[in-house]
C-alpha cells in the first residue's frame, strides 16, 4: 500500500502571534502556561502521521486533545501554523485559490459531528451541493446524488428536510453528501457521537461494509476507545495537541508507549466500558397503572415475557408484576398496584457493567434502565449482562 | 451654584453647512433622486387607485388568506372597507404607497450593508454607532435637512421614513448571517465553496426568516414615520391627523388614528405570515 497522505511536522496554534508560541512548545512548556504567556492556544503541536492508501485511520482522544484541531488542517479548514501535508505528494498547506477550491471539491469531503446539513435544502439539495458548485449539469449530479442516497439507504427521502429526518438518518445523508463527490479521502469528525448508542452501532458496522466496498482513504476522529478500536485499521492517541502512539489497535493494547495509554488500555476492562444504555433494550412492552391486570397478561403473552414493568401516566417507573402474580390476581380480584412488586433494582443509563451486575446476581426480575426523573428508558435482562461480556472482544 | 463657562462649539452649524453644501453642490443629483422617488410612489398611487375598490378588498382577503387563514382575510377586508367608509380611502393608498416605497428602498440599502458588516467586522464596528444614533435621533430631526434636499411632499418623507426604518433590516441581516451554524458554514467551505456560493447558496437562504423579521419591523417604522413626515407635507392618513390636532378635532382624530392602526395591523400579520411560511418550508434552524 502506497502512503495516501503524509502529515509532516505539522503544528496549529490560535491566537494573535501563533508562531512566537513555538518555541515554547519545543522547551516542553505546558499548554496553560503558553497561554499565561503569550495568549496563544496550542491546537496542534508537530503531529506526524502517515495515512495509507485504503486504509481507514482513527485519531482518538479526549476532548480539548486536539483532534478536531488536526483533522480541519487536513482540508485547510484550520491552515497550519506550520509543517506540511503531504497529498499524492503534493504539500496542499501551500493551496490558495483556486488549487485550494479543486483540492477540496475533488480529492477530499468531510463529514461533521452535528451533521452540518443545509436546513433550507432537501435531502437531495443537501447532497447534490457538492456537484452543484463545482458546476456538474442538473441531471447528472441528481442522478449521482439519488445513486449516493440509495447507498446509504435513504431511497425514496430525497424530497424530505433534514430536520423531519432521526439523528442517524440525518448523518446518512451527510455521508451521502461526502460520497457523492467521490473524493479520495473522506474525513470524518466525530461522525456518530451526536447519535444515540443504539445507532451508533449500527452506523459503524455500516459504515465498515461501505468500506469494504468502497476502499476510500477513511480519517476518523471518535473520543471513543472502543469505537476507534472496533473500526480502525490504524490508531493514532493524541493527548494535549500531541499524537501520543500510532498503530494497529492490538500493538497498542500489547505496548503501549505510556502510562497515559496504559491507563486507556486499562479500561478496556468491558465491564468498566459497557454501560446501560449499551446493552439495554427498548422498553417496548410496558404497563401503565390504570392499565390494570388483564392488560397487563395480554401485554406479556402478546410480547411472551413472563414479566412486565408497570409506569405511571408519566412513565415513571412504579413497579413490576410477573404473569404468575398476574393471573392469581386476576383470580382474587385484586388490582395491579397490589399485585407488583415495587422493589425493582434500577440502574441509570450511564451505569457501568460491573455496578449493574451484583444487581443482575440479586434479583430474579429483569433491571430497569431510568432517567434522573424515574422514568423508564429500557431494560436490561440479566442474559444481556453476560452475553455483552462475551460477545464482543475489542 | 456655579455657572457653565461661556464655551460655545458649534457643532450645530457644522451639520447646517454640510446640508447647505450637499444642496448647493449635488443639486442635480438630487433632483434626479426627487424625480425617481416622486414617479415611483405617483405609479404606484395611480395603480392603487386605478383598481376598483371591491377588487382591492377582494386582494386583501385572499392576501390574509394565503398567510394566515381566512379569519383573517375577513378581518382585513373588513378593515379596510371601514377606512374607505370614513373618507379615507385616497389618503390610505397614498399611505399604502409612501410605505411601500420607503421599504423597498430600504431592503435595497439594508440587506448588502447587513450583509458587509456580517462579513467584514471592522465595518460593523463603524456601522453600530450610527445605527444607534440613527435609531435614537428624535425622528422629526430627520425632517429638517430632507425638506432642503427635496422641499415639500412626499418625496422627503420617505427619505425621512428610510433613515428612521431602515436599522431594524440592517441589524438583523447582519445578526442572521452571523448565527447562521459555524459547521453549516464550514461545511459549505469544506466542498470547496467560493465566497459569494457560500453567501448565496448557504447563508442568506439560511437567514430568510431573521431577515424577514427585520423587514417586519422595518414596515412597522416605516409606517409609523409616515404619520410623522405629514409634517413636511406627506399626504395620507398622517396628513388627516394632523389636521385634526390642528382643529382640535376629536372625531376626524380618531377615525385617522384607527385607521392607522388597522393598516398596522394587516401590515404586521402579513410581513409575519411571510416569515413563518419561510420558516416553515425552509425548516427552522
Amino acid at each position: 500500500m502506497s502512503v495516501k497522505m503524509k502529515i509532516n511536522n505539522v503544528s496549529k496554534i490560535f491566537g494573535p502571534k501563533p508562531k512566537s508560541a513555538i518555541p515554547l512548545v519545543e522547551q516542553g512548556k505546558s499548554k496553560d502556561d503558553i497561554l499565561a504567556e503569550t495568549g496563544n492556544t496550542v491546537g496542534v503541536y508537530n503531529a506526524n502521521l502517515d495515512i495509507e492508501e485504503g486504509e481507514l485511520f482513527v485519531i482518538m482522544g479526549l476532548s480539548g486533545s486536539g483532534k478536531s484541531t488536526l483533522i480541519r488542517c487536513l482540508n485547510l479548514l484550520n491552515k497550519p501554523t506550520t509543517g506540511a501535508i503531504e497529498v499524492d505528494g503534493e504539500d496542499v498547506v501551500k493551496f490558495k485559490g483556486e488549487k485550494l477550491k479543486h483540492y477540496r471539491q475533488k480529492k477530499i469531503a468531510m463529514v461533521f459531528q452535528h451533521f452540518g446539513l443545509f436546513s433550507h435544502r432537501t435531502v437531495l439539495g443537501n447532497v447534490e451541493y457538492g456537484l452543484e458548485i463545482r458546476g456538474v449539469p442538473t441531471e447528472e449530479r441528481r442522478k449521482v446524488a439519488r445513486e449516493n442516497l440509495e447507498s446509504v439507504g435513504l431511497k425514496g427521502w430525497e424530497d424530505k428536510y433534514p430536520d423531519e429526518l432521526s439523528g442517524g438518518m440525518q448523518q446518512r445523508v451527510g455521508l451521502a453528501r461526502a460520497l457523492a463527490n467521490d473524493p479520495d479521502i473522506l474525513l470524518m469528525d466525530e461522525p456518530f457521537s451526536a447519535l444515540d448508542p443504539l445507532i451508533r452501532r449500527e452506523m459503524q458496522l455500516e459504515l465498515l461494509d461501505l468500506q469494504e466496498r468502497l476502499q476510500k482513504t477513511i480519517i476518523f476522529i471518535t473520543h471513543d476507545i472502543n469505537e476507534a478500536f472496533k473500526i480502525g485499521d490504524r490508531v493514532a492517541v493524541m493527548k494535549d495537541g500531541k499524537v501520543v502512539q500510532t498503530g494497529t489497535p492490538e500493538s497498542i493494547l500489547e505496548e503501549p508507549a505510556n502510562d497515559y495509554i496504559s491507563e486507556f488500555i486499562k479500561d478496556i476492562d468491558r465491564s468498566k466500558i459497557i454501560q446501560a444504555e449499551n446493552v439495554m433494550i427498548k422498553p417496548n412492552a410496558v404497563v401503565s397503572l390504570k392499565d390494570g391486570l388483564n392488560v397487563a397478561v395480554r401485554e406479556m403473552e402478546a410480547n411472551g415475557l413472563s414479566s412486565v414493568f408497570v409506569t405511571d401516566r408519566s412513565r415513571k417507573l412504579q413497579g413490576i408484576v410477573t404473569i404468575d402474580d398476574a393471573i392469581q390476581g386476576i383470580k382474587e380480584k385484586r388490582s395491579l398496584e397490589d399485585v407488583m412488586v415495587k422493589q425493582v433494582e434500577s440502574v441509570t443509563k450511564e451505569a457501568y457493567l460491573e455496578e449493574i451486575i451484583p444487581k443482575a446476581v440479586e434479583t430474579k426480575y429483569p433491571i430497569a434502565v431510568v432517567n434522573d426523573e424515574e422514568r423508564l428508558e429500557g431494560i436490561i435482562l440479566r442474559v444481556h449482562v453476560l452475553s455483552s461480556l462475551i460477545s464482543e472482544d475489542g | 451654584m456655579q455657572d457653565f463657562p461661556d464655551i460655545s462649539i458649534p457643532l450645530g452649524d457644522g451639520a447646517d453647512f454640510i446640508v447647505n453644501f450637499l444642496d448647493d453642490n449635488l443639486g442635480p443629483f438630487f433632483d434626479f433622486i426627487f424625480w425617481l422617488t416622486s414617479s415611483t410612489i405617483s405609479t404606484f398611487d395611480d395603480f392603487l387607485n386605478f383598481l376598483p375598490w371591491w377588487l382591492i378588498l377582494i386582494v386583501i382577503f385572499v392576501i390574509g388568506l394565503y398567510f394566515q387563514n381566512w379569519k383573517s382575510g375577513l378581518l382585513f377586508s373588513t378593515f379596510i372597507f371601514l377606512v374607505g367608509s370614513f373618507g379615507f380611502w385616497e389618503e390610505l393608498m397614498i399611505t399604502v404607497a409612501i410605505v411601500i416605497t420607503a421599504v423597498v428602498i430600504c431592503i435595497f440599502i439594508g440587506i448588502p450593508i447587513g450583509i458587509i458588516m456580517a462579513l467584514y467586522k471592522p465595518f460593523s464596528v463603524f456601522m453600530r454607532p450610527i445605527l444607534d444614533a440613527m435609531q435614537t435621533m428624535p425622528s422629526f430631526i430627520y425632517l429638517i435637512p430632507v425638506i432642503f434636499f427635496f422641499a415639500l411632499g412626499n418625496v422627503p418623507a420617505v427619505f425621512a421614513t428610510i433613515i428612521y426604518a431602515v436599522p431594524p433590516v440592517i441589524r438583523l441581516t447582519e445578526l442572521a448571517i452571523r448565527n447562521v451554524d459555524q459547521e453549516v458554514v464550514e461545511s459549505a467551505e469544506s466542498f470547496g465553496s467560493s465566497r459569494k456560493q457560500i453567501l448565496f447558496k448557504v447563508q442568506l437562504p439560511q437567514a430568510i426568516p431573521t431577515i424577514m423579521a427585520g423587514i417586519n419591523q422595518t414596515t412597522m417604522m416605516a409606517l409609523a414615520m409616515v404619520v410623522i413626515a405629514s409634517m413636511v407635507g406627506a399626504g395620507g392618513l398622517g396628513e388627516q391627523v394632523l389636521i385634526a390636532i390642528n382643529r382640535l378635532d376629536i372625531a376626524l382624530g380618531f377615525e385617522a388614528g384607527i385607521s392607522i392602526v388597522f393598516l398596522a395591523i394587516i401590515i404586521d400579520r402579513v410581513t409575519s405570515g411571510i416569515g413563518d411560511k419561510f420558516q416553515r418550508n425552509k425548516g427552522d434552524h
